[in-house]
């Protein structure tokens, strides 16, 4: 029982790899890829139908649902970002929805989709099942968190070096929090930390939270016929734990890109 | 657990949904939710400036109203004095109708009178004369005497 529990949670962590190269840098996790670009077009082709057909008089209720997740991304925008950036709304709208959706493949019972991937490779594909991998959560994929995190964290350079200048930049790395030459040295190591902090806190707290809430899940399924009401509970706390994380994720986008606009 | 090359297909990935939700997702829906917005507001100070609108009114008939009544006051008195004057105008006529009237009256009873008087007078004066002539016969001439007869005449 053991080392079947033991083989049965290791199956459920294991992404479905394909080699595209030498090295084992050059892997895609296919299952990642493959439910993170579904996720996203199914976020953006609802979004996207809704906005063409968006009405300016009485919506309807599709448009009433987008309008609302849209006015609190721009509230929570409008709240924090003051200055002019086209771009800082839909990335946060992108970021929050996007997250919410990969989130919430979290509350799809942990064996449905691996159970049905394994009998299309079974029967489909001539397959082992049991060598058919499927994570159905991207966010549970470090390599998912740290795209978005690095993504974010290239948009703080950008912003700081274009509303700051290259100059400005230095500076605000080099003379804080101590204003004094000497203590150049000290302060770009501090202020560096605190800058390469931001993506990697971004990426591990989304993939933390997300990846003990699945490990749970898949622990949870192993207790046998008791999993019923503990898998309800768990799932009933992930009501709070799914859009939080993409709250947060989505509220420190905002913080850290408005702090690139800021000069001090 | 170990990074590889999903990274850089889930940047690329994260990279065109930002930019298409950038270019195709949020501003239509922005500027619908704007426009909304302004069609509210415009609603809403719209019905705001009715209301104003048919206070004003209110007033305003309160105003033609009160003025009104007072016009129908002033018209009301107006002919109630011209009602009077019209009255004493008439009194008045009447009154110098009536005077003159009396004193035409007045004139011909004078006048009556004294054609009476004179008539009263010839009578009286051939009277005396007959008498005085029954009396007095033989010794007085009528045509001697008639100045003293005048003068009787004249006394009474």
């Amino acid at each position: 029982m053991a080392a079947d529990t033991g083989s049965y949670i290791k199956h459920h962590l294991t992404n479905w790899s394909v080699s595209i190269g030498e090295g084992s840098f050059w892997t895609l996790h296919v299952d990642t890829l493959g439910w993170s670009i579904f996720l996203g077009l199914v976020f953006l082709l609802t979004f996207r139908s809704v906005a063409k057909k968006a009405t300016t008089g009485v919506p309807g209720k599709m448009q009433c649902a987008v309008e609302m997740i849209v006015e609190f991304v721009d509230k929570s925008v409008k709240e924090t970002f003051h200055g002019k950036n086209a771009l800082i709304a839909p990335l946060s709208l992108t970021i929050f929805v996007w997250i919410l959706l990969m989130n919430a493949m979290d509350w799809v019972p942990v064996d449905w989709i691996p159970t049905i991937a394994g009998l299309i490779g079974q029967h489909a594909f001539g397959m082992d099942p049991h060598d058919v991998y499927i994570k159905s959560v991207p966010t549970t994929d470090m390599n998912m968190t740290f795209a978005l995190s690095l993504g974010v964290f290239f948009l703080i350079i950008y912003y700081s070096i274009k509303i700051k200048g290259l100059g400005g930049f230095a500076k605000e790395l080099t003379l804080q929090p101590f204003n004094h030459p000497a203590f150049i040295p000290v302060n770009f190591i501090l202020e560096s930390v605190t800058l390469i902090a931001r993506p990697v806190s971004l990426a591990l707290r989304l993939f933390g939270n997300l990846y003990a809430g699945e490990l749970i899940f898949i622990l949870i399924a192993t207790i046998g016929l008791f999993q019923l009401p503990v898998h309800f509970l768990w799932a009933a706390f992930h009501l709070l734990v799914i859009p939080l994380q993409a709250f947060i994720f989505m509220m420190l986008t905002i913080v850290y890109l408005s702090l690139a606009h800021e000069d001090h | 657990m170990n990074i590889n090359a999903t990274l850089i297909g889930e940047s690329i990935a994260f990279i065109v949904f930002v930019i298409f939700c950038m270019k195709f997702v949020w501003p239509p829906i922005m500027a619908a939710i704007e426009d909304r917005q302004k069609t509210i507001a415009d609603g809403l100070a719209a019905s705001d400036r009715a209301a104003k609108d048919l206070e004003l009114a209110q007033e305003k008939a309160a105003a033609q109203l009160k003025e009104a009544k007072a016009q129908a006051a002033e018209i009301i008195e107006a002919a109630k004095k011209r009602e009077a004057q019209m009255i004493d105008e008439a009194a008045e006529k009447a009154q110098a109708e009536r005077e003159k009237i009396i004193a035409s009256g007045h004139a011909e009873i004078e006048s009556e009178r004294n054609r009476a008087t004179e008539e009263l007078r010839q009578q009286v004066s051939a009277l005396a004369v007959a008498g005085a002539e029954k009396i007095l016969e033989r010794s007085i001439d009528a045509a001697a005497h008639s100045d003293i007869l005048d003068k009787l005449v004249a006394e009474l």
